[in-house]
């Protein structure tokens, strides 16, 4: 897959002198040739979706930080300044805040993408684990960044997080002070979060290069899941321009249509209000949420009872993505020919929403406003926190007894030896005509 | 047939928990226990929506000459006033530094400074480059002044609250007696419209704890209060409104270019999306995949 044989040819003398020097237009050429498996879907966009979040959050950024103060007493107005003063400004800071948020969709529609065609299985470890080295690099940088505002939610939401690390025992608080520069979050916290969410992104860029680098390793999963043998490549495989090219730009101008919508006409409807109140260390906000895309986690950090159970839950939830190779059983990748996993697949889609949905929700306020509930414990099973605990089990037991479980046992469906098989209709051979299947049409 | 079936209800699925987690994410910002805000028919709603420039004036005016008085607008200069779609923009002056009006309007306010030559503290009038007077020399002082509490910033008041024009319309003209049986703080007024939780302050039915919280701020309009020019009612209604406007230009400013940029890309992706997904299905033609 990326040993495919070079097709690139250097016309000019700049080009053959460079070509033996650098080739690095080769490089560019035989990406662009690429054999890429011809059925991948639109689920296969996201790839190319996320490549442009990043990009666009690291050039926005820059921008930004030419413009902001990181002082805890000018932190709040220059971001205002920003919006009322910089040419542009306001367009900069909106793409780069909702940025976040629509860099999140990306990512979690491209895992569940990996998780339901079982992109993480062998020979794609690493692929996956990289992976999840960004997505946990991204909840980072997005933390960091949320702080910068200097705003009510920035300042409390700072002081939640950064306690978590306090319950770690013995440690716990050296760390703690060591993080936030002093005993109390201040100036030297937002100082260091400034340089640190300007550093990580870099981080994130060279993990998306090892990411990618890995993919043409091993080359890329397909919606069938099966290996391609290098005799069927021809049959299987269409070069990736034109083809995908042109498949995820049609794909990334629908993304940056539902971008537009929010960053033109919803600006701040994916943050909360109170982060426009500049932060006072002395007022604690009524109700303290992080950004939409943390509910999920922060919701399995409050269904634990102990602060520092809650904190191992939490970490353990993205820990767990980590060793998923090695957690599903199944020798069969795609859930196109796992009927029952795919049950399992759903309930975790419903589930990890449904966290998402507790995550802002008071614990003690009840699910069915009305009905009375029986006390179990230390709630009443009619609240949230009994429904995120419900939630939370689910979301452990899929990975940790579902997948190792299932595999095991089912009986999966039979598997087509190529992708051209269910692709063509009947004859090996490939007709010309061939109507494409109703489901991949845009 | 049944896995391309199943296929398109995954897709239907996840789509469908797409739109919901983004969702989700919106009544978590709601307030709890105040009553919801009225709206106040603002000509900025909407995808089209812009500022009613008359409108913006007379909220200059009540700002200017009741809020003011204890609360400051610090991300606010008077050049602002003349800005492109603000109050007092006139096209005659681009640059809004030389719009007479606001030259004016910034002159009848005196601003403190330093004597560049003696350094001593001094009070002089304000040009259009300054900042907003804020009504106290600082923090301590706001609080001071009105029972320990710095009557809060209004420059982004509009953002920092939830539906926040219609939160203020709502909180300024919604004051009302308080219900029998709620006991009132020192200092504190009954507000339907404030956040809050009353239950502690309630003797009355457990069940019917009346909506609104406390806001140390007394009823501040009264009818007659601001004198209008241009023949607009002068009621607590319209004082209202008409202020609850000019802080969500403040907080917003940009908010008539954002839309009309917005369109303006909308458009252009829409071609764009078009052409890109006509040119798909001429490449991918014959093609089976």
């Amino acid at each position: 897959m990326s040993e495919h044989e070079s097709t690139y040819v250097p016309k000019t003398g700049v080009e053959k002198w460079l070509d033996t020097r650098l080739p690095i237009i080769r490089f560019g050429a035989d990406y662009m040739s690429l054999p890429t498996p011809r059925n991948l879907n639109y689920w296969w966009t996201f790839g190319g979706i996320l490549a442009l979040c990043l990009m666009t959050q690291i050039v926005t950024g820059i921008v930004l930080a030419m413009h902001y103060t990181p002082h805890v007493d000018l932190a709040f107005a220059s971001v205002e300044r920003i919006m009322r003063d910089v040419n542009g400004g306001w367009l900069i800071r909106y793409v780069h805040a909702n940025g976040a948020s629509m860099f999140f969709i990306a990512v979690y529609l491209h895992m569940l993408r990996g998780l339901y065609y079982g992109s993480y299985k062998a020979p794609r470890e690493m692929i996956w684990i990289i992976g999840c080295v960004i997505f946990f690099l991204m909840i980072a940088t997005a933390f960091l960044g949320y702080v910068l505002p200097w705003g009510q939610m920035s300042f409390w939401g700072a002081e939640v997080i950064t306690n978590l690390i306090g319950a770690i025992p013995v440690i716990g608080e050296p760390i703690l002070i060591w993080l936030r520069g002093g005993p109390a979050i201040d100036n030297a916290t937002l100082n260091r979060f400034f340089s640190l969410h300007y550093l990580l992104p870099f981080a994130i860029l060279g993990c998306v290069v090892l990411h990618l680098w890995a993919l043409h390793s091993a080359g890329q999963n397909n919606p069938v899941g099966i290996l391609i043998p290098a005799d069927r490549s021809k049959k299987d495989m269409l070069p990736f321009h034109p083809y995908f090219t042109l498949k995820d730009g049609f794909a990334i101008i629908l993304f940056l249509l539902l971008f537009a919508i929010f960053v033109f006409y919803q600006p701040n409807a994916l943050g909360h209000a109170d982060n426009y109140i500049p932060a006072n260390p002395l007022q604690t906000p009524a109700h303290i949420v992080p950004e939409w895309y943390m509910l999920p986690f922060y919701a399995i950090l409050r269904a634990i009872p102990d602060k520092f159970g809650g904190v191992v839950a939490m970490f353990s939830a993205i820990g767990v993505l980590f060793v998923l190779p090695w957690l599903d059983t199944s020798k069969v990748r795609s859930m196109r020919y796992r009927p029952t996993m795919r049950t399992f697949f759903f309930i975790f889609l419903v589930v990890g929403v449904g966290l998402g949905w507790c995550g802002g929700q008071l614990p003690d306020a009840p699910v069915i406003p009305g009905l009375g509930g029986v006390v179990l414990l230390d709630g009443n099973l009619n609240s949230y926190l009994w429904l995120t605990r419900l939630f939370t089990a689910y979301y452990f037991l899929f990975f940790l007894v579902i997948l190792p479980f299932v595999g095991l046992k089912e009986t999966p469906l039979p598997i087509p030896a190529t992708i051209s098989e269910p692709v063509l209709t009947g004859a090996d051979a490939m007709p010309a005509f061939a109507p494409a299947s109703p489901e991949k049409k845009g | 047939m049944t896995v391309k079936t199943n296929a398109s209800m995954s897709r239907l699925i996840a789509s469908a928990a797409v739109a919901f987690g983004l969702l989700a994410a919106a009544p978590a910002l709601a307030a709890g226990g105040a009553a919801h805000p009225r709206s106040g028919g603002f000509s900025f709603e909407g995808p089209f929506g812009v500022y009613d420039q008359g409108q913006l004036q007379r909220g200059y005016k009540v700002y200017q000459e009741v809020c003011a008085a204890c609360h400051s607008m610090n991300l606010m200069h008077y050049r602002n006033l003349g800005d492109r779609h603000g109050p007092f923009w006139n096209p005659k002056y681009p640059n809004p530094n030389d719009n007479p009006v606001v030259k004016a309007l910034a002159k009848e306010v005196q601003v403190p400074d330093i004597d560049s030559e003696t350094g001593e503290p001094i009070q002089r009038d304000a040009t259009p480059a300054d900042k907003f007077r804020s009504p106290y020399p600082n923090a301590t002082a706001a609080a001071a002044g009105n029972g320990g509490a710095a009557p809060p910033d209004l420059s982004v008041m509009a953002k920092a609250r939830h539906d926040g024009a219609n939160y203020i319309y709502s909180l300024l003209s919604g004051y009302r007696a308080a219900p029998a049986g709620l006991t009132i703080r020192e200092g504190q007024h009954y507000n339907p419209y404030m956040a809050g939780d009353l239950t502690p302050f309630w003797t009355g039915d457990k069940h019917h704890v009346p909506e609104g919280g406390f806001i140390a701020m007394p009823p501040p309009l009264r009818n007659g209060q601001v004198t209008y020019d241009d023949g607009s009612p002068q009621t607590v209604d319209q004082y209202a409104k008409d202020v609850a406007a000019f802080i969500a230009w403040t907080s917003e400013p940009k908010m008539v270019e954002r839309k009309q940029a917005g369109f303006g890309v909308i458009i252009f992706l829409l071609i764009f999306a078009g052409l890109t997904y006509a040119s798909y299905r001429r490449v991918w033609k014959g093609v089976a995949h």
